[in-house]
């Protein structure tokens, strides 16, 4: 009994003292805790996220029948679908009727196009069912009534009632909007062949089957196909079986929800928060363990003497060592309470943003207990990693070496100033020198932590200025044309030279596009051929240096990514089979390799390739580049010109992206510059904390000497400023380093970014850093006001 | 509570004077004042025509800067410089300084100037404290305690040292102390108890400081 009421005596004085520490140095705790708190809450707001879309696209395919597998085709009657259905392993289908239309949009000049898409004549379809934002599915018996996309309603403020002008198959049509829909299979809306989604000119519309057909001449026939696999029959089994079924009927092949663009793209995504949920925060754990590390020691040689007294009292090693180790846990606990708030906030907010690109009809916010529980244990465990040598340090001094004070510093001439004696050192920069050179450790981790933050504000804005030049190469450089015309069959070239002598006109340039699959041996890969005509000017390959790359007079150039997925290289054969028309099979030679920033794309010679398919002088698509003054009229001649199925401006492109890229980015960049901040200050503040702990008596010597404050001040921050000046070129190195690894790791299909570091990023980053030695070296300025200078005198070392 | 009250003192060009107290007696107090580290709450305190009861920081650091010279303790040497470090330290924000050189001289350190504080013995370090101290060229010289944390053979070295640099240099001398035996030294020794004086007299000879024991 009464060793019960000792213990818990014990245990409650510690505790006092304890929270008495906390709060003492509450300066420095908050310091670490923020850094905690960043890793912490970039790894929540990464998981959330993960975790968010990844629960809220399961729902919504789930609820919404998302298909397994895709196939379009020209035309099959729609008696086909029954034998599709009778497939092995099909468990669901739907057959649809797609086709393309141009819009008019009241009040809009530029050309828009749409998607259209059938629904059944009762209900919603069997598979890749729609979600109904706002108003009604259309009616079967009202042909004029559509369903129209969110993102296209949103960007247009449509609504239930209003009117639309569209161009379907050469007639125009007004058409009446009933609802807002979203669906599973246009999460991320992207305009075909585009690399970038353009909600303004691009949208997708639902219309009643009857009314699609009649408009389309497909009455009785279906020209797309979606189903659902069941889940024990092999998906690639029922792809091959399928396109079997539907080869006569002009397929271009089915592919599987992989290949599905918006849900590829998602994908994506999603593998990027997961490595962000992993980097970042590894990043800011190592930085506030040495924190800790050096806090914690620090500390504790100061309580040489308390240890000492407690140790004779009777504590033993383990209470003193859980004691110290409640310190360091207590300073995790606050860091992963903030950074948990901080993150589940962010994640919210980020979802939001999320939201603006990947239509869903409503995000789950989703974490598990489980991540939180784990990521919790995580962090006092990594914390206390951090103090673990300081704390085992005090557990085990024995009484009465704790008892006297620590051995005196010893310092040495140092070799820098010895290499620089030609330089006449003042006494202040001597002790700023021997004082960093007495621990070299230390001063390296600071230094280190310093390029971590530095770092990271980079690898967070690299990738804007990457971005940047990707999509400047691509609009500015690589496409040249103000104007993009899409025909819905291939014409003779001579048919250009009417559009070309149209009022606005200025110039034109024809080259032809065709759907393949690459095959060498059993890689395969689906993809745009296109055929550019000798000496363009409007739109041709450039390499990343930004070169133009000549097409060979014969075979195919492919960019490398696509080359080395196929396993080709110069000189090789491979098989090309064409989607469309009679589907030839040819053998082409690979007649060069470059490399791209956007896409994956396989070129030929105009001429060789109308040669190749035993075609005359065609082309289906039409560059042009127009007088800016005509433009409006052009746009609506064009819109009003049967054939022509799409159209699509270069500038407004640039400028939706542009505007979205800058809302996203500097969203992003914010964040990260502040995640950047708060290392650089945790690390900034703790070092000139101690320093100012260590040396307070010197300093206060000093002023007694007749030092002034700033003079006094300049010993503190000058070591400060050293350890930036060494800090931040390193902390460009690492990021520069860091950011090839995410450049590496984020390679994709779509695009690869190239490393750009600019001078903005490398200023952006070092700025952040020294915003934050600002702060924390005004702070000691300001506590240096208050040095003792009494008291210093009255006391020993 | 006051620590001082009621204190009236002159102090004179190149004298030494002892002020002798108990711990607790206000002499600390009364240094501080002197050396422009606290300003007392009432009453006037001014070197020559500086007051120094209005200064502000700014003025008390410039005073201290260029006329007090300070011997702690604890010496308070900068532990990353050497001996003679230490003592530019001061010289290099003096306006009219000896040379380090000389001034480690003067205690009989020269052959010890680059040897860091870690390296010298508690004896050894007062004198470069004090050294430090007499380098500026000070008006006025305060010793707290000089030998506070010494034996009597080494304190006994300190006092010849500053025995020497009164001599030499003319500068005002005050030392405070609670050993009585150091205020044969003195030209003047003043006895503060309470926060007040309670003693002052002057010694007809001043004594070698080598011939001290306690």
């Amino acid at each position: 009994m009464s060793f019960f009421r000792t213990s818990t005596l014990h245990l409650s004085t510690l505790h006092t003292k304890l929270r008495r520490e906390l709060w003492q140095m509450r300066g420095q705790t908050l310091a670490i805790a923020l850094v905690i708190a960043g890793g912490i809450a970039v790894c929540l707001l990464s998981l959330v996220n993960y975790s968010s879309l990844t629960a809220t696209r399961e729902q919504y395919y789930q609820e919404h029948q998302f298909a397994d597998v895709f196939a379009d085709l020209k035309r099959a009657p729609r008696h086909v679908l029954q034998r599709a259905a009778d497939l092995p392993g099909v468990t669901r289908l739907s057959g649809r009727v797609e086709g393309v239309a141009k819009l008019e949009v009241p009040g809009f000049s530029d050309p828009a196009s749409a998607r259209l898409v059938s629904l059944p004549p009762v209900g919603q379809p069997d598979v890749n069912r729609i979600f109904l934002r706002n108003g009604r599915l259309p009616h079967a018996a009202h042909s004029d009534e559509v369903a129209v996309i969110g993102s296209f309603a949103d960007a247009h403020d449509l609504r239930p009632g209003d009117q639309l002008g569209a161009i379907i198959n050469g007639r125009r049509q007004t058409l009446t909007i009933v609802g807002i829909v979203e669906s599973p299979e246009f999460i991320y809306v992207i305009p075909p062949g585009a690399m970038l989604p353009d909600y303004d000119r691009y949208g997708v519309l639902w219309m009643p089957e009857e009314a699609l057909a009649s408009a389309m001449d497909m009455r009785g026939a279906f020209n797309s196909l979606v189903l659902q696999v069941d889940p024990s029959f092999p998906v690639a089994g029922v792809i091959d079986l399928l396109d079997r079924l539907l080869a006569p009927y002009g397929s271009t092949g089915a592919y599987a929800r992989e290949d599905q663009f918006s849900h590829r793209f998602l994908s994506d995504e999603l593998n990027q928060l997961k490595t962000m949920a992993l980097v970042f925060p590894t990043i800011f754990m190592a930085v506030a363990m040495f924190l800790l590390n050096v806090v914690i020691t620090r500390l504790i040689s100061t309580q040489r003497d308390i240890i000492a007294v407690l140790k004779a009292f009777g504590y033993g090693n383990w209470q003193i060592g859980w004691h110290y180790s409640q310190l360091v846990l207590a300073i995790a606990l606050i860091g992963y309470a903030i950074g948990t708030a901080a993150g589940l906030w962010l994640g919210r907010a980020l979802g939001v943003l999320y939201m603006e690109f990947y239509r869903f009809p409503e995000l789950l916010f989703r974490i598990s207990p489980w991540w939180l529980l784990l990521l919790g244990l995580l962090t006092l465990l990594v914390a206390w990693l951090g103090g673990w040598r300081a704390i085992h340090h005090a557990a085990s001094l024995p009484p009465a070496e704790a008892m006297r004070p620590e051995a005196p510093a010893s310092y040495q001439v140092t070799l820098a100033e010895r290499l620089l004696s030609w330089i006449r050192f003042s006494q202040p920069s001597r002790m700023i020198v021997r004082q960093l050179a007495r621990r070299p450790a230390r001063a390296a981790l600071s230094v280190t932590g310093i390029a971590m933050a530095t770092a990271i504000v980079m690898v967070g804005n690299f990738q804007f200025s990457s971005v940047s030049l990707m999509v400047y190469t691509q609009f500015a450089k690589v496409q040249q044309q103000d104007l993009t015309v899409s025909l819905t069959d291939p014409v003779h070239q001579s048919a250009m030279y009417g559009m070309a002598r149209q009022p606005g006109v200025r110039y034109v340039e024809g080259r032809r596009v065709v759907a393949v699959e690459l095959v060498n041996s059993h890689r395969q890969w689906r993809t745009a051929l296109t055929g550019i005509p000798d000496q363009a000017r409007l739109q041709f390959v450039v390499d990343e240096h930004l070169n133009q790359v000549p097409i060979p007079p014969a075979g195919l150039l492919l960019t490398d990514f696509l080359a080395t997925r196929l396993g080709l290289a110069a000189g090789d054969t491979v098989q090309v089979k064409v989607l469309e028309a009679e589907r030839p099979v040819l053998d082409l030679q690979v007649a060069g390799v470059t490399s791209e920033f956007l896409g994956v794309g396989a070129y030929m010679n105009l001429a060789a390739m109308n040669r190749a398919l035993k075609d005359g002088a065609v082309v289906n698509q039409v560059l042009m580049n127009l007088d800016p003054d005509q433009a409006e009229t052009v746009y609506r001649d064009l819109r009003d010109t049967p054939r022509v199925m799409a159209l699509n401006v270069r500038q407004a492109m640039l400028d939706s992206f542009f505007e979205t890229l800058a809302k996203t980015f500097l969203t992003f960049t914010w964040v990260i510059s502040v995640l950047g901040g708060i290392i650089a200050f945790g690390v900034i503040y703790n070092t000139v904390r101690i320093s100012l702990a260590e040396r307070g008596r010197d300093l206060a010597s000093l002023r007694v000497l007749g030092y002034s404050h700033n003079e006094v001040a300049h010993i503190l921050l000058g070591e400060l400023a050293i350890l930036l000046i060494l800090g931040i070129p390193l902390g460009w190195a690492i990021g520069h380093g860091l950011a090839s690894l995410v450049v590496t790791m984020m390679q994709t299909e779509l695009y690869r970014v190239p490393l750009i570091i600019s001078g903005r990023t490398l200023a952006l980053a070092a700025n952040v850093v020294i915003v934050s030695a600002l702060v924390s070296g005004f702070i000691t300025w300001w506590r240096l006001r208050n040095l003792d200078l009494v008291a210093v005198l009255k006391t020993r070392e | 509570m006051h620590a001082l009250r009621g204190v009236n003192l002159d102090l004179f060009a190149g004298e030494l004077v002892v002020m002798l107290g108990a711990s607790g007696s206000g002499k600390s107090t009364l240094l501080n004042i002197l050396g422009g580290l606290d300003v007392p709450t009432s009453g006037e305190v001014k070197y020559q025509d500086i007051d120094l009861t209005k200064a502000r920081d700014r003025d008390l650091t410039r005073y201290r800067r260029n006329y007090v010279g300070f011997v702690f303790q604890f010496y308070n040497l900068i532990p990353s410089l050497t001996a003679r470090e230490n003592v530019i330290a001061v010289t290099e924000i003096a306006r009219n300084p000896m040379s380090p050189e000389a001034a480690l001289d003067l205690v009989g350190l020269a052959n010890r100037m680059d040897h860091f504080p870690a390296q010298l013995s508690g004896g050894e370090q007062q004198r470069v404290a004090i050294a430090r101290a007499i380098a500026k060229r000070p008006k006025v010289l305060l010793c707290d305690e000089p030998t506070g944390a010494l034996d009597s053979a080494t304190g006994v070295l300190v006092l010849a040292a500053l025995d020497t640099a009164n001599q030499e240099t003319g500068t005002t001398t005050v030392i405070i102390t609670h050993n009585v035996s150091i205020a044969q030294m003195a030209d003047r020794v003043i006895t503060l108890s309470d926060g007040t004086i309670s003693g002052e007299y002057r010694n007809s000879t001043r004594q070698d400081p080598r011939t001290l024991s306690w």
